[in-house]
C-alpha cells in the first residue's frame, strides 16, 4: 500500500501536531488514514507502511494495531454495521436488531455477503444509550432501530453502492 | 425550572458557528480571565467553585489543578478527556455536537490557568463527525483571534489539536489516555507519579474531563462563590444528567445539582416517568460501574429521606445501600428487566476492556463472566452466587487502575440488592430461559468468549 499525496499530506498534517521527537503520537489518527485507505483494514502492508511513515519499528505498529477495536486485521464489508450490545442498548431490543439483520443480509457476525457490501458485528455502549437500540455505521451513528429501519438502511446503501461505481 | 449554564443557549440557531456564539455573550468570560486575571486568579476562582470533576471521579478540580508541578522551561499540557466510554454516558458529546464553542472557550480559559501552551482533547475514536465540528470550532476560534499567538493580545500562545482514539474504554483512565495519546496501547501506568508531575510526554499534565473544563466558562462569568451557591453545599452548580433505559424522555439534561431523584425520574420537564405505564424496578445512577439501586432505594435513602441528585445524597448509605453519581450516565429498569441478564452483559463488556496487566482484573473478569454466562443462561448453581461474590472481593482494591473495581461493584450489588432473583434463576431455569429469551422473544443468545 502507497499513501496518495492528499493522505500524506494530512498525515505530515498530523505529525505536525506533536513535539518534534514525538512523531509516534501520530500513530492512531494516521492508522485510521491508512485503513480508510484501504477498504476499511489494516493488511501487514499498510501497517508497514505507517511504520515507514512515522519512522518507528513495525512491531510497535501491529502491537497498537491489535489493541484498539476499531482497526480491523481481517477484511470488512464495504460497509460494517457495527452494533451496539451494551446493557442500555440491550433492554431495548438490540438483540432482536441483530437477529434480523443476521437472517436478512444472510452472513454471521465477521463474514462478508456475496456482493462484498456487508458486514456485521457486535461493539460496546457507543454513547448513544438514550437512543437505543443503535448502530455505526461509518463515519455515522444510527439510532432507534427497527426492522424497518434495517431494511431502509440496506437498500439506501445499496443504491450508494450502484451509484459510486 | 432549574437553573442551565451550559447548554442553555443549545436551541439557538446557528449557537454552533462562532459569529452567532460571540452575538449570544460568547467569549466573553475568555475576555475576562485573558484580559483581566491572572493564571493563578483563575485557579482560585474554579476552587471558590467547589466544582468537581465531572468525569467519574468527582475529584475536586481546583485542587487537581494546584497540584501541578511547574519546573522552569519544562513544558505544561492540558489534556480534555472526551473518551467518553463509560455505558450509559452520553453527555460530553451533546456539549461538543451542539455548543462546541463554550467548550473550546472553557479550554482556553483552562490552558491560560495552567500555563499550558498546547492543549489536546482525546475524543473517542467512534466520534469521527465530532472530532470534524471541533476542527472546524478550533479553526473559527483561531481565525477570530482566540487561539493561535499572542491571543488577544495578552502574549499568551495556545494551539489546541483534536486527536482521535480507536475504540478501547480503557482509555477513559487517564493514564491509559496518556500512553494512548503517546501512540501507545492504552495501558493504564503505575500512579505515583501522578500526571500532574510526569504525564504527557513526562511533564506536567492535568487531564479533566469535557464538561469540567466547559463549566470553567459559567464559573468565571459568575466568579467562583456566585457558582457555589447554585447546587447544594458540597454538590456545587449544574450537571449533565444522559438519561437512558425504560423512561418515557431519555436525553441529555441539565440540572442544579440538588433536585430530587423522584422528580428527575417521574417529572415531565425531565425522564418523564416509567415508560409503557411500568413500574420502576432498579437504576444505575451514574454509568454501569457505579452500584445499581433497588426502586426502594432510589427515591429515599436506607434513613428514609429524599434521595437528591447530588455527590453526597447519591452515596448515602455507601456501597450498601447507596450509590455514585459517577459520570451521570443514569440507565432506568422497569419490572421486565432481567438484574442477572443486565450483570452478564456488564461483566462481558469489563471482561472484553480489561487491560491484561493485572491477573485479579483479567483473570477475575473473565471468571465472573462465565459464571454470569451459565447463571443467565438456567445453567446455573446456588453456590454460583457465593463464587461470584468471592471473585468480585478478590478484584476490588487489588489493581492498578480502577477498572477492576469498576467491574467488581455492579456485581457485588446486584448480588446485594437481587440476590434472589439470582437464586430464582437457579431454582426456575426454564421459567428463568423463556422469561429472557422467550417472552421477550430475545432467542438470540450470545456464545460465552473463551
Ligand atoms: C476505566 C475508566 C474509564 C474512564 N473513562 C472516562 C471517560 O470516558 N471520560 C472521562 O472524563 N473520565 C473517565 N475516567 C476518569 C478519568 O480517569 C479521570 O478521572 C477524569 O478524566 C478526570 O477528569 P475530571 O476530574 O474532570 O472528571 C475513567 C476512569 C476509569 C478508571
Ligand atoms: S485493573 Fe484491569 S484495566 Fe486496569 S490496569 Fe489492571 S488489568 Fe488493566
Ligand atoms: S449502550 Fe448502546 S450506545 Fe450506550
Amino acid at each position: 500500500m502507497k499513501f496518495t499525496e492528499k493522505d500524506l499530506q494530512k498525515a505530515n498534517e498530523i505529525i505536525a501536531r506533536y513535539p518534534a521527537d514525538r512523531s509516534k503520537s501520530a500513530l492512531l489518527p494516521i492508522l485510521h488514514i491508512a485503513q480508510d485507505a484501504n477498504g476499511g483494514w489494516l493488511t501487514v502492508e499498510a501497517m508497514d507502511a505507517v511504520a515507514e511513515l512515522l519512522k518507528i519499528t513495525k512491531i510497535e505498529v501491529y502491537e497498537v494495531a491489535s489493541f484498539y477495536s476499531m482497526y480491523n486485521l481481517k477484511p470488512v464489508g464495504k460497509y460494517v454495521f457495527e452494533f451496539c450490545q451494551t446493557g442500555p442498548c440491550n433492554i431495548q431490543g438490540v438483540k432482536d436488531v441483530i437477529k434480523y439483520t443476521e437472517k436478512k443480509l444472510g452472513v454471521k457476525e465477521g463474514e462478508i455477503t456475496a456482493d462484498g457490501l456487508f458486514s456485521w458485528k457486535r461493539v460496546e455502549c457507543l454513547g448513544a444509550c438514550g437512543y437505543a437500540p443503535m448502530m455505526q455505521l461509518g463515519e455515522h451513528f444510527k439510532e432507534h432501530l427497527t426492522a424497518e429501519k434495517i431494511d431502509a438502511i440496506i437498500d439506501e446503501y445499496r443504491k450508494k453502492a450502484v451509484a459510486l461505481n | 425550572m432549574s437553573r442551565k449554564l451550559l447548554i442553555d443557549k443549545a436551541h439557538i440557531a446557528g449557537i454552533e458557528t462562532f459569529e452567532v456564539y460571540r452575538k449570544e455573550g460568547g467569549y466573553q468570560a475568555a475576555e475576562k480571565a485573558l484580559k483581566t486575571m491572572t493564571p493563578d486568579e483563575v485557579t482560585e476562582e474554579v476552587k471558590k467553585s467547589g466544582l468537581k470533576g465531572r468525569g467519574g471521579a468527582g475529584f475536586p478540580m481546583g485542587m487537581k489543578w494546584s497540584f501541578l508541578a511547574k519546573p522552569e522551561g519544562v513544558p505544561r499540557y492540558l489534556v480534555c478527556n472526551a473518551d467518553e466510554s463509560e455505558p450509559g454516558t452520553f453527555k460530553d458529546r451533546f456539549l461538543m455536537e451542539k455548543v462546541p464553542h463554550i467548550f473550546i472557550e472553557g479550554l482556553i480559559i483552562s490552558s491560560y490557568a495552567l500555563g499550558a501552551n498546547t492543549c489536546y482533547i482525546y475524543i473517542r475514536g467512534e466520534y469521527a463527525w465530532i472530532a470534524k465540528i471541533l476542527e472546524r470550532t478550533i479553526a473559527e476560534a483561531k481565525a477570530n483571534g482566540f487561539l493561535g499567538k499572542n491571543i488577544l493580545g495578552k502574549g499568551f500562545d495556545l494551539e489546541i489539536y483534536v486527536h482521535r482514539g480507536a475504540g478501547a474504554y480503557i482509555c477513559g483512565e487517564e493514564t491509559a489516555l496518556l500512553e494512548s495519546l503517546e501512540g501507545k496501547r492504552g495501558n493504564p501506568r503505575m500512579k505515583p507519579p501522578f500526571p500532574a508531575v510526569k504525564g504527557l510526554y513526562g511533564c506536567p499534565t492535568v487531564v479533566n474531563n469535557v464538561e469540567s473544563l466547559t463549566a470553567v466558562v459559567p464559573i468565571i462569568n459568575l466568579g467562583g462563590s456566585e457558582y457555589a451557591k447554585i447546587g447544594t453545599e458540597k454538590s456545587t452548580g449544574t450537571k449533565l444528567i444522559s438519561a437512558s433505559g425504560n423512561i418515557n424522555k431519555p436525553g441529555v439534561y441539565e440540572i442544579e445539582l440538588g433536585i430530587s431523584v423522584e422528580d428527575f425520574v417521574m417529572s415531565y420537564e425531565y425522564c418523564g416517568g416509567i415508560k409503557n405505564g411500568k413500574k420502576l424496578k432498579a437504576c444505575v445512577p451514574g454509568g454501569s460501574s457505579v452500584p445499581i439501586l433497588p426502586h426502594d432505594l432510589l427515591f429515599k435513602t436506607a434513613k428514609g429521606d429524599t434521595r437528591l441528585m447530588s455527590y453526597e445524597s447519591m452515596s448515602d448509605g455507601g456501597f450498601a445501600t447507596g450509590s455514585m453519581i459517577g459520570s451521570g450516565g443514569f440507565i432506568v429498569y422497569d419490572e421486565d428487566q432481567c438484574i442477572v441478564e443486565n450483570t452478564y452483559n456488564f461483566t462481558r463488556f469489563y471482561r472484553h476492556e480489561s487491560c491484561g496487566q493485572c491477573s485479579p482484573c483479567r483473570e477475575g473478569t473473565g471468571w465472573m463472566e462465565k459464571v454470569l454466562h451459565r447463571l443467565d443462561n438456567g445453567n446455573g448453581k446456588i453456590e454460583d452466587i457465593d463464587l461470584l461474590w468471592d471473585i468480585q472481593r478478590k478484584i476490588e482494591g487489588n489493581t492498578i487502575c480502577p477498572l477492576g473495581d469498576a467491574a467488581a461493584w455492579p456485581v457485588a450489588a446486584a448480588i446485594r440488592h437481587f440476590r434472589e432473583e439470582f437464586e430464582w434463576h437457579v431454582t426456575h431455569p426454564k421459567e428463568a430461559m423463556e422469561r429472557n429469551y422467550g417472552l421477550r422473544k430475545n432467542i438470540f443468545v450470545a456464545p460465552a468468549s473463551a
